[in-house]
């Protein structure tokens, strides 16, 4: 089946390492996008109209350019436009940062705008100031809301990560690629085992974001 | 009686549509005034422009003396001295009752946590509902979130209730318990105004029924003498619309 490729050498030690890479990428990006998001979505719910225009066509543009045409711009357009050069790692944060933002930006507003008005209008006839209006009353009620909807985009920047290979960084899947170019005469089989061991990877990195956000929402529940 | 609100010359206005006239008003320590009018005669913006949730274009609304609308002093805690309840539930739905009902005398008011507990746990008990104090608002009926709600405007000690069309919004069988418990406050000597549609029962509780119509108080007289013998035409007309003609 090709898993006895993984015990030859170091390539187990090479797929983690892979994974590693993935994964800090993906959580200097998510990091950022949460909090750039969070910002860029509590703008967004002010409803002012320029800011609303230009959230709206950043949004969009996000929304249309594939992850990866936009990583060819950052990491190829980029440098031959200006002449400076930026590594591949800092592009790809860039980019997923770029993109993780406008949609954290999204889920943001949208949790805002979905509580009531009258929960700010009676939290301020009972005496809360704005500050802890928003404390007590109004994050709390967003949290809850925003929970499932920007774990699921945790997990969406953690899996495209996959495609920064495509830029040259040496992630999992790259990694996972090389081994079985190394050893396709003496093991033809595997990349069966190799993938299989990435499958389990991504899965094992994503699981227990997933197992932490069911296990925010059961406390939650009322 | 001490005179504990008063209104004078307000006006409210949304940029070229004027809501409230020239509202002259004068409130007395545990008065009831009940104000009744045709929908979108304002009266919940009055009610609104007494507790701050609406500024105002003219005139002043004073609360003992103070000031309160336009507001001077910012720093000012008249909004703990005047408890309001809104027609639609509003309550907080990630807090238990209890919480609810506590969390603003110990954030706002910062009041020690055993004695507001134990003040929650008694009103909660005067309207029934002490054995609800860990559900959560979801669980509850409309009519016991308006109880809820109420317990949580009184626990802050208001000096002055508003009352917001409270049963606007509820089933007909649970309009009742929710009126019971503000006859009850009614028999305490609160002061309060009390905007609702419930004829019957702005009759049976009003000191003083204010009749607002177009943006302006129309009448202001005593329930006896609005409900059978009526001023103003307008007033009458708005009274017709509560009565039926057998058909057969």
């Amino acid at each position: 089946m090709g898993f006895d490729v993984l015990l030859k050498g170091k390539n187990m030690l090479r797929l983690l390492e892979g994974l590693g890479v993935a994964m800090k990428i993906s959580l200097v990006s998510v990091v950022i996008s949460i909090f750039l998001g969070i910002i860029v979505g509590m703008l967004m719910s002010q409803k002012k109209p320029l800011i609303n225009v230009v959230t709206r066509i950043y949004l969009e543009i996000v929304r249309i350019m594939p992850q990866l045409v936009l990583l060819f711009i950052v990491f190829f357009g980029f440098t031959k436009l200006t002449g400076k050069n930026i590594s591949a790692e800092l592009s790809s944060i860039i980019v997923f940062s770029f993109w993780g933002t406008a949609e954290m930006a999204d889920l943001v507003r949208g949790s805002l705008l979905s509580i009531p008005m009258i929960q700010y209008e009676s939290s301020k006839a009972l005496g809360f100031s704005r500050l802890q209006t928003y404390i007590y009353i109004i994050i709390p009620q967003v949290a809850r809301r925003l929970l499932p909807l920007s774990i699921n985009l945790i997990t969406r920047m953690i899996k495209t990560t996959s495609l920064i290979m495509m830029i040259g960084i040496v992630e999992v899947l790259k990694t996972g690629q090389q081994i079985i170019e190394a050893n396709r005469k003496t093991s033809p089989g595997a990349a069966f085992g190799i993938f299989a061991t990435i499958f389990l990877l991504y899965f094992l990195a994503c699981w227990p974001i997933s197992c932490l956000s069911k296990y925010l929402e059961k406390r939650w529940e009322n | 009686m001490e005179e504990i609100l008063k209104i004078e010359h307000l006006k409210k206005s949304f940029d070229d549509l004027t809501i409230l006239e020239d509202i002259n008003l004068s409130v007395k320590k545990g008065e009831v005034l009940v104000v009744v009018g045709p929908s979108g005669c304002g009266k919940s913006t009055l009610l609104r422009c007494i507790n701050g949730l609406e500024d105002i274009q003219e005139g002043k609304v004073i609360l003992e003396g103070n000031i309160i609308n336009p507001l001077v002093d910012r720093k000012s805690k008249y909004r703990e001295k005047i408890g309001m309840v809104f027609q639609s539930y509003d309550l907080f739905p990630h807090k238990s009752i209890l919480e609810n009902v506590m969390l603003a005398p110990l954030k706002v008011q910062k009041r020690k946590k055993d004695e507001v507990k134990k003040e929650a746990e008694q009103l909660l008990d005067r309207v029934g509902l002490l054995s609800k104090v860990s559900n959560y608002p979801r669980q509850l009926s409309g009519g016991q979130k308006q109880r809820v709600a109420i317990v949580r405007a009184l626990i802050m000690h208001p000096e002055i209730l508003l009352f917001d069309e409270v049963t606007a919004a509820l089933d007909p069988e649970m309009v009742r318990e929710v009126l019971d418990v503000i006859l009850n406050l009614a028999k305490q000597q609160r002061t309060m105004l009390i905007v609702t549609h419930e004829m019957a029962f702005a009759k049976a509780i009003a000191d003083r029924v204010i009749f607002l119509d177009g943006g302006s108080i129309v009448e202001d007289s005593d329930p006896t003498s609005f409900f059978t013998a009526p001023k103003t035409d307008r007033a009458r007309k708005f009274l017709n619309t509560f009565e039926f003609e057998k058909v057969h």
